[in-house]
Order: structure tokens, then C-alpha cells, then sequence
């Protein structure tokens, strides 16, 4: 049903900047404390309490500015944002309004339609987060955990430049990627480190006006972030096929039942009153200051999955997959410098590693230089492929050199010809049906003699030293 | 004074003068406790503190750790401040006794403490008559002797103007040179905390030790303390600027009296003195009845009795809480500015009232640079245009009672550094003088207003 409609979707993202305090107290930010123990008057808003900024927030964010291709602005202004909600204790949130840190960036991204895709990236900008409200704690009543309140927060936001759910997925997960690389946040949507409001229309395909669009709420995970986003536009879509019109709403999306809802309009707050925060003087960034940021940013996923293709003359599909994630990529790259050929060690980190480390918490566990190692034994003959698997494994779990982990399991190739001989032999009289048939012409049952032969040595034989053992004594 | 044995009589002389004058309803901290309490800072005092034994009252919208700081308000009634301003941190380093806190018009909004939920203090003269305000409580505690130097805080006048009615000298320091931390927001880009004082010296003491930069307030400049100047010889070399606008044609004569009798004897001292102009002072109060309550209606949005404070009936749900405890907690002056302040920044009347009111701040800033910039290195205006007014006479005026701080609030909209010092008596009722200096430059303003009370007979009718 979606054919005939074009979908439009802009992301505006919230993202907790990785730092031990919070954005205007020196408040701890570690995620789990008990309810309402990192709090100060400060962040309480307790009377004549006053607002500081963290300066390693401001770092992060311009980090996170210079990342996506923004203009960061020598002075913009702290605004405050005035609404009332029991967990927001001054009344009013510390944002960023007309005049943000940063503005008119660009990411670009693989897009699952279209390829390689750009997001524009209108601004990004500093503030605080909220407290949190807990309705599900005690009957009838509501509790206040302060705790999260005054964390520092950027929000991203993009032009409506996404044609499909699973678009802004790959935006949002390409965002992902740049935040975690340059160490700006843990972009953990399930810690709420990561938050995503989406703005949703559709219009007929091949219009160039914008449909009437609404506001997604309440994206909790990234699984949800596709589901959401088809949901409303398959909403609107049944609205606008059934004659009626969109209205201009916010949409809560409820993951349980995978379904939408309008926010109620008590909910909503129509008037923000923003002004200058005049508790915070402009917020003046030397060029020294912005420069420095961006020699402390990390090369970037896009770059370097092109500099994967270019200098280990990978595919862009094993590059992405490389790099997708920085550990991942330095891993790779310190399995390549110790030695290991370069695709080899792709097909070895993407294969083993990435499954290892899937099982056991993200944790690398085989040391880049033992990856390397075990390489050089397959590569030399010293071990089978099958066998250094095995060898991985045993390294990833208690540790210890290849080689000595290849002989104390037994796994070494054998490659005397004399023992390669004995194994042959056997094979030769246990078949002799196929030793004939192979005599009259049928070569091809060298495979089948020679898988009998590994057999035979459970998987120690070097198999193209006994495929020329076994030829030798089938034509002789 | 350096020893213990005497600052523990400073402790009780200054409690027994502070229930002397109870009558005046200066002094909110109930005795029994104010009495303990200074005993014990008096034990616990630094010796070597310069201000050492030296009782300092505070407005009550100044934390501390002492006692209750409610503003005024009912909204704040019992509240205990966990942690304590930086301004009063640094008194007590020195060595003052924190002597109670002061009456004052609830969060400071107010120029007569009529607007206080605790009862309007009294001038210390005449009891049908209000000491000024916000900071009347302290004024008045001042000016009946009870203590030599008390903390106010300023947004629009609220130091200097209960300074001028009272007799006594007061000090709105550069914005920035007096950390606010822990003074309870009003109007934040106005707000400072000041010192009202017996003599210019004592509150000058008290503006040094309270004065220099605080990791805990962005707005607080870098600078180091202000260094106190001596008391000069003459004001030779001193370019005195009389601005016309304050002395306008319908001036109370008796104030211009006054006025011009300070005037000469500044002259006298060796001051040249010359007439400026501020053209633009006529939108100062229109410009301050703007910025002031849409600060306040941001700043006073916390107190919404979900966290501190106390809660009122019909709390069933938040918005009723929200609104019983905001229409009752907050007297009809804070509810008439937070209204105002809602009103002037809600979108579509943003650009017409607050961005106006901001360029037109900018201007008036300038006319001060301008002047400053033609050699003149100080201003002197009147404080007031009136003598303490009697209670009541302004109360369902709102206009009337925001013009009696007519000739203070540029300082404030500038944020330059001003002086009241007392210039005489008009049928009794003191009057004060102002001196408006340039930013920073507090020294100099001191040094003048330390010749000017030299030379004024000021218990003498104008």
C-alpha cells in the first residue's frame, strides 16, 4: 500500500555525552544509583542554586558538532525552556533555541534504497536532560528520580531527508557509529543514552510539497526505531486513503503492542517562553578550542572504510563490517600489523572473531598478535583451517600461544611421508572397490580416498602432502 | 577586636539590641534562637578574620545555613537551605556573626516590605511610615542601631532605596563583582547582593570581604576582592556628572534641596561638577517592569511545592497542586509580576515587550558609556524621589510604588555600580544621595561617598 505514497521522515536524536558529571554540577552520571541520590541544589534547583557548564560536555559536543560535518559557532546562548512537569525541578529545561552550538552539518550513510545517502544535519545543540517520572512505582502515585536530571544532552536534529523507515534506521545506526567512535556517548537507547523523536509524513509520490506530519514519541530500542516509524506511516497512509486528513499531533509509540497513540493534549505544552538563560553568560568558543576538538576526533567510520578498501583491498561490504565498530577496526587493523595477510585476517576477524565476541560481551579475547600467529600456522601448513578453529576457540578461553595450544591439542599436521604412507595404506586396502574403479578412470574418487585418508588421521594429516602420497601409490 | 571573650559580647550586646527594636518587625528569626545561635558562631569565629566579631544581619533571600530563608514568602515558609550563599560563607570566614535574618518584600519584589508574608516591617522613625524596600528589614535594623552592616539585594533599588528613607548608606556592587550563589533569583541579570551600612566604611568592610569570584556563579567576574580605598583628603581631580533627567522639573523641593546642598559641597571639596544627559532614562522603569518579571515568572516556576515548601488543600492531582500552591503560596505582587512575565515572553508578544525592552536596556547602558567616556568618572542623582512614604499610601498603586525606584533602577538595567549615602532630613525623614560609578571601578566611587559623608551634616534639615 505504500507504493503509491512517498514516505518522509526527520530524526531529531538525543544523545547523553559521555562524562562522568553532569552538565551544570559536578553530579555523579552513573546510570543505576538508588532513586534521587545524585542530586545537589544544583541540579534539585533548590533556591539560589546557579548553573555552571561542564567543560568536558562542552568538549564532547563540539567533538560531536565537528563529527557530523556542523558548523560550530564561536558564541551561541543557553536558553531556558519553560514548562512545568514534576521531575523538571526549575520549571524550566536549559536548552539551546535560536541561537545553537552548531548548525548545518551533513552525514552520509548506506541507505538500504538508494545507496550511498547523505542526512542533512540542520543543528546540534547542548542541554540538559530531565528528570524521571515513575507512575508504575507506587499505586496511584507518582515518583520522582532525580538522578538523570541536568545529565548533558545533544540533540541532533535532521532536514526530512529520509524516504523509508529503515532508512532512518541506517542514519541512526551510521550516527550510532560516529558517536561511539570518537567516545562522545554509549548511544545506549536501553539506558536511554540514545533517544529518537521522529518526524513522519507521507504524500503522493512525485509530489514535492510536505504532507501534514506528526511527531513519534517514545522509540525506546533501536529494534523498535523501523517498527514505529512504519506503524505511523502506515497510520497516516490509512487516513489519507480513507478520505480523511492528518492531523499535526504527537504519536506515542507503544512497543508492547506495537501500535501508536495520539498524546494527550494535557500533555503537550503549547508555549516554551524561551529566552536567554541569563544565569549562563553567551557561550564564546575560541578557534583554538573548536580546532583542538577536531584533532582529537578519531577517523571517522566513512573514512575509514574507505582507507580498508583502498590499502587492504577489501570489498566496501567487509570494510563496513569492519568498521562498523572502532574496537573491532583497531582489532583488525593490529591482527594486519602483526603480519597476517590482510584478507585472510577480514575473513578471520569477521568469521571467529565477531562471533566470539558476540557470545562474551564484545570482549576481543584472542590477542590481535595470537590471531596472527594461528594465521601464519594455517598459512605455513602447520595446522588445518578446521584445526586452528579449534585452536581459537582454546586460545579465546584460556589464553596460551597457537602453537603450543595446536600441540597440546594434538592438531599439528602431521607431514612425514612415512606416517602419511601407513594412513594411505590403510585406506587403500579398506576400499578397494574404489582403488579399482579409481584404476579404471574414475580420478575424481581421489577426493573420497582422501577424505578417508583425514579420517584415518583425524584431521592431522597435511592433506596436500597425502593427496600426493595417496597419487603417487594409486599410479604406481 | 581579636579576642574570644569579645566577640561573645558582640554576639549578646548585638541580640539585646536586636529585641529592642522587635517593635519593627525588622528581624524574622525568632530571639531564643537568634540568641543561640550567635553565642555559638561567636565561640566558633576566627580571631583573625577582619571582620571578627562583627554581627551582619541577611535578608531572608539570602541562604543560609543558620536559619530559615522563606523570601518573605509563604511559599518558602520553614525552608532550611542545605547549603549556604557564597557571600554569607565569606562573611563568616571573616569572622562575622550572622545576626538573623531581615524582613524583606516576598523575593525581594517591592519597595516598601509591605509585600512580605511575615507583616510589613516599620521605619525606625515614624511606625505609620514603611522603611523602604525590599531590603526594609534590614535598613530598618541598621538605622535603629541594632547591627553595624546588614546584606540586601538589589534587582531594581532594593538596597539603596530603604538606604535613602532610612538614613543609612547603601551599595549595589557592579553586576558581577558579588557572587550570587545562593541568593534566591528575582531577576537574574539585575540581581546582586548589597550592603547596607551605619557608615560607608562599615558597609564598604562588608562589600570587600563578600566581593571576588565564585566557581559556583558563571555571572561572577574573575577579579580578585575589592581593595578598600582611604578616605581622601579632597575630591580634587573628581569629574562629578549631574544628570538632568534626575532632576526634573517636578522634583520634590525638599529633595532638590537636599540635592543641591550635596551638589555644593562636593564642589567645595574640589570635585568639578558639570550636567549630563541620559537621554533614555524616561524608559528605564517601563524597560525594568519588562525584563525583571519575565526573569521572574522563569525563576519562581520552581516553586511548585512537589519537591520543598509547603503544599496547600486540593493537591489531588499535579495541576491542582501546581495551582493551590502557587495562588496561595505566592502574595499578589509576585502573582501580578509572574503574570506580567508570562505574559511579555509567551510567543507572539516576545519580540513586541522582551526584545524590545532588551535593545532599549542596550541604549540605556550606552547613555552611561557615553557619558563615562567624556571624562566623567562619576554620577551623583538623588536616591529617591520622596522621603519614607506612609504605609498603605502606595499599596493598591502598583505604578506609584515602581516609581520610587525611578532613579535607581538604571544602575541596575546598566549593571554599574551604585551609592546611597545619607544628605540630610526633610521634615525629619532622611533623604539619601546616589552615586553611580563604572563598572568595577567601586573604589573611586567609594572614595567620594566617604568625602561626601564627611561633609554632609546629615542629621541637619535640608
Amino acid at each position: 500500500m505504500a507504493g503509491a505514497w512517498e514516505t518522509v521522515i526527520g530524526l531529531e536524536t538525543h544523545v547523553q555525552l559521555r562524562t562522568l558529571s553532569k552538565m551544570f554540577c559536578g553530579c555523579s552520571t552513573a546510570f543505576g544509583a538508588p532513586p534521587n541520590t545524585n542530586v545537589c541544589p544544583v541540579c534539585l534547583g533548590l533556591p539560589g542554586a546557579l548553573p555552571v557548564p561542564n567543560e568536558q560536555a562542552l568538549k564532547l559536543a563540539v567533538r560531536a558538532a565537528l563529527g557530523v560535518g556542523c558548523s560550530v559557532h564561536p558564541r551561541s546562548i543557553f536558553a531556558r525552556k519553560n514548562y512545568f512537569y514534576p521531575d523538571l525541578p526549575k520549571g524550566y529545561q536549559i536548552s539551546q533555541f535560536d541561537q545553537p552550538l552548531a548548525t548545518n552539518g551533513s552525514l552520509s550513510y548506506l541507505s538500504p534504497d538508494r545507496g550511498v545517502a547523505t542526512a542533512t544535519i540542520q543543528r546540534l545543540h547542548v542541554e540538559e536532560d530531565a528528570g524521571k517520572s515513575l507512575h508504575d512505582r507506587f499505586p496511584k502515585q507518582t515518583a520522582i528520580d532525580l538522578n538523570r536530571c541536568g545529565v548533558p544532552l545533544i540533540e541532533i536534529v535532521t532536514g526530512p531527508d529520509f524516504r523509508s523507515p529503515h532508512e532512518a534506521r541506517a542514519y541512526l545506526l551510521t550516527l550510532k557509529q560516529v558517536l561511539e567512535y570518537a567516545g562522545i556517548s554509549d548511544c545506549d537507547m536501553e539506558k536511554g543514552s540514545l533517544r529518537v523523536d521522529a518526524n513522519v509524513s507521507v504524500r503522493p509520490a512525485g509530489d514535492t510539497a510536505l504532507g501534514t506530519k506528526t511527531e513519534v514519541k517514545n522509540i525506546n530500542s533501536f529494534a523498535y526505531v523501523e517498527k514505529a516509524l512504519t506503524v505511523e506511516r502506515d497510520r497516516q497512509i490509512a487516513v489519507l486513503e480513507g478520505g480523511g486528513t492528518v492531523a499535526q499531533q504527537t504519536m506515542l509509540y507503544d512497543s508492547k503492542t506495537n501500535s501508536v497513540r495520539p498524546q494527550r493534549s494535557k500533555e503537550e505544552s503549547h508555549d516554551y517562553r524561551y529566552f536567554p538563560d541569563p544565569d549562563l553568560p553567551p557561550l564564546v568558543l575560541s578557534e583554538e578550542f573548536i580546532a583542538e576538538q577536531q584533532t582529537l576526533l578519531p577517523e571517522l567510520p566513512a573514512k575509514k572504510r574507505g582507507r580498508f578498501v583502498e590499502k587492504y583491498a577489501l570489498s566496501v561490504t567487509d570494510a563496513a563490517v569492519l568498521t562498523a565498530d572502532r574496537a573491532v577496526a583497531d582489532y583488525y587493523e593490529a591482527v594486519v600489523h602483526a603480519g597476517a595477510e590482510p584478507k585472510t585476517a577480514a575473513n578471520w576477524v569477521m568469521t571467529e572473531v565477531l562471533a566470539d565476541a558476540k557470545d562474551h560481551g564484545d570482549g576481543l579475547r584472542v590477542p590481535p598478535g595470537a590471531l596472527a600467529n594461528l594465521i601464519g600456522l594455517v598459512r605455513g601448513g602447520t595446522v588445518s583451517h578446521q584445526a586452528a578453529k579449534r585452536v581459537f576457540a582454546e586460545v579465546a578461553e584460556r589464553g596460551g600461544e597457537p602453537r603450543n595450544v595446536a600441540e597440546a591439542l594434538g592438531v599439528m599436521q602431521v607431514g612425514d611421508t612415512g606416517v602419511l604412507a601407513g594412513w594411505v595404506g590403510e585406506v587403500l586396502s579398506a576400499h578397494p572397490t574404489e582403488v579399482a574403479r579409481y584404476k579404471t578412470g574414475e580420478t575424481k574418487l581421489v577426493q573420497f580416498l582422501l577424505g578417508q585418508v583425514m579420517k584415518a588421521s583425524r584431521g592431522k594429516a597435511d592433506p596436500k602432502l597425502a593427496q600426493r602420497v595417496l597419487e603417487e601409490k594409486l599410479t604406481s | 577586636m581579636s579576642d574570644p571573650s569579645e566577640a561573645l559580647a558582640s554576639a549578646k550586646a548585638a541580640a539585646d539590641r536586636i529585641v529592642k527594636v522587635k517593635r519593627l518587625n525588622a528581624c524574622l528569626t525568632p530571639i531564643k534562637e537568634l540568641r543561640k545561635s550567635l553565642v555559638a558562631q561567636a565561640s566558633a569565629a576566627h580571631p583573625s578574620g577582619v571582620l571578627y566579631g562583627m554581627p551582619v544581619a541577611i535578608k531572608d533571600n539570602i541562604c543560609t545555613l543558620e536559619f530559615t530563608t522563606s523570601c518573605g514568602s509563604k511559599i518558602l515558609e520553614g525552608y532550611r537551605s542545605p547549603y549556604e550563599a557564597t557571600a554569607v560563607a565569606k562573611l563568616k570566614a571573616a569572622g562575622a556573626l550572622i545576626a538573623g535574618k531581615t524582613n524583606c518584600d516576598e523575593f525581594g519584589m517591592g519597595s516598601s516590605t509591605e509585600h512580605s508574608a511575615y507583616g510589613r516591617s516599620f521605619h525606625p522613625f515614624d511606625k505609620t511610615r514603611v522603611p523602604g524596600g525590599s531590603s526594609g528589614g534590614s535598613a530598618a535594623l541598621v538605622a535603629a542601631g541594632a547591627v553595624p552592616a546588614a546584606l540586601g539585594s538589589e534587582t531594581g533599588g532594593s538596597v539603596r532605596q530603604p538606604a535613602s528613607l532610612c538614613g543609612v548608606v547603601g551599595i549595589k556592587p557592579t553586576y558581577g563583582r558579588v557572587s550570587r550563589s545562593g541568593l534566591v533569583a528575582f531577576g537574574s541579570s539585575l540581581d546582586q547582593i548589597g550592603v547596607l551600612g551605619r557608615s560607608v566604611h562599615d558597609a564598604a568592610r562588608v562589600l570587600s570581604v563578600i566581593s571576588g569570584r565564585d566557581p559556583r556563579d558563571s555571572t561572577c567576574e574573575e577579579r580578585d576582592s575589592l581593595r578598600l580605598p582611604n578616605v581622601p583628603e579632597s575630591l580634587q581631580g573628581f569629574v562629578i556628572g549631574i544628570p538632568k533627567e534626575y532632576l526634573p522639573q517636578d522634583l520634590d523641593p525638599a529633595v532638590r534641596r537636599a540635592c543641591e546642598r550635596a551638589i555644593r559641597l562636593l564642589r567645595e571639596l574640589g570635585a568639578a561638577v558639570r550636567e549630563v544627559s541620559l537621554p533614555h532614562t524616561a524608559y528605564a522603569v517601563p524597560t525594568y517592569y519588562i525584563i525583571a518579571p519575565a526573569e521572574a515568572s522563569s525563576n519562581l516556576a520552581r516553586y511548585d511545592g512537589a519537591r520543598y515548601g509547603p503544599r496547600f488543600n486540593g493537591s489531588e492531582d499535579v495541576r491542582a497542586l501546581y495551582r493551590t500552591t502557587r495562588g496561595e503560596g505566592f502574595g499578589p505582587e509576585v502573582r501580578r509580576r509572574v503574570l506580567v512575565g508570562t505574559y511579555v515572553l509567551s510567543s507572539g508578544y516576545y519580540d513586541a515587550y522582551y526584545r524590545k525592552a532588551q535593545q532599549m536596556r542596550a541604549l540605556i547602558a550606552q547613555d552611561f558609556r557615553n557619558v563615562f567616556d567624556r571624562g566623567v568618572d562619576l554620577l551623583f542623582t538623588p536616591t529617591t524621589p520622596t522621603p519614607a512614604f506612609k504605609a498603605g499610601e502606595k499599596l493598591n498603586d502598583p505604578v506609584a510604588m515602581y516609581l520610587s525606584d525611578i532613579f535607581t533602577v538604571t544602575a541596575n538595567l546598566a549593571g554599574l555600580p551604585a551609592i546611597s549615602v545619607p544628605i540630610g532630613r526633610i521634615k525629619g525623614l532622611p533623604i539619601g544621595g546616589q552615586l553611580i560609578g563604572q563598572a568595577f571601578l567601586e573604589d573611586e566611587m567609594l572614595e567620594a561617598a566617604y568625602a561626601l559623608e564627611r561633609a554632609v551634616p546629615a542629621g541637619e534639615e535640608a
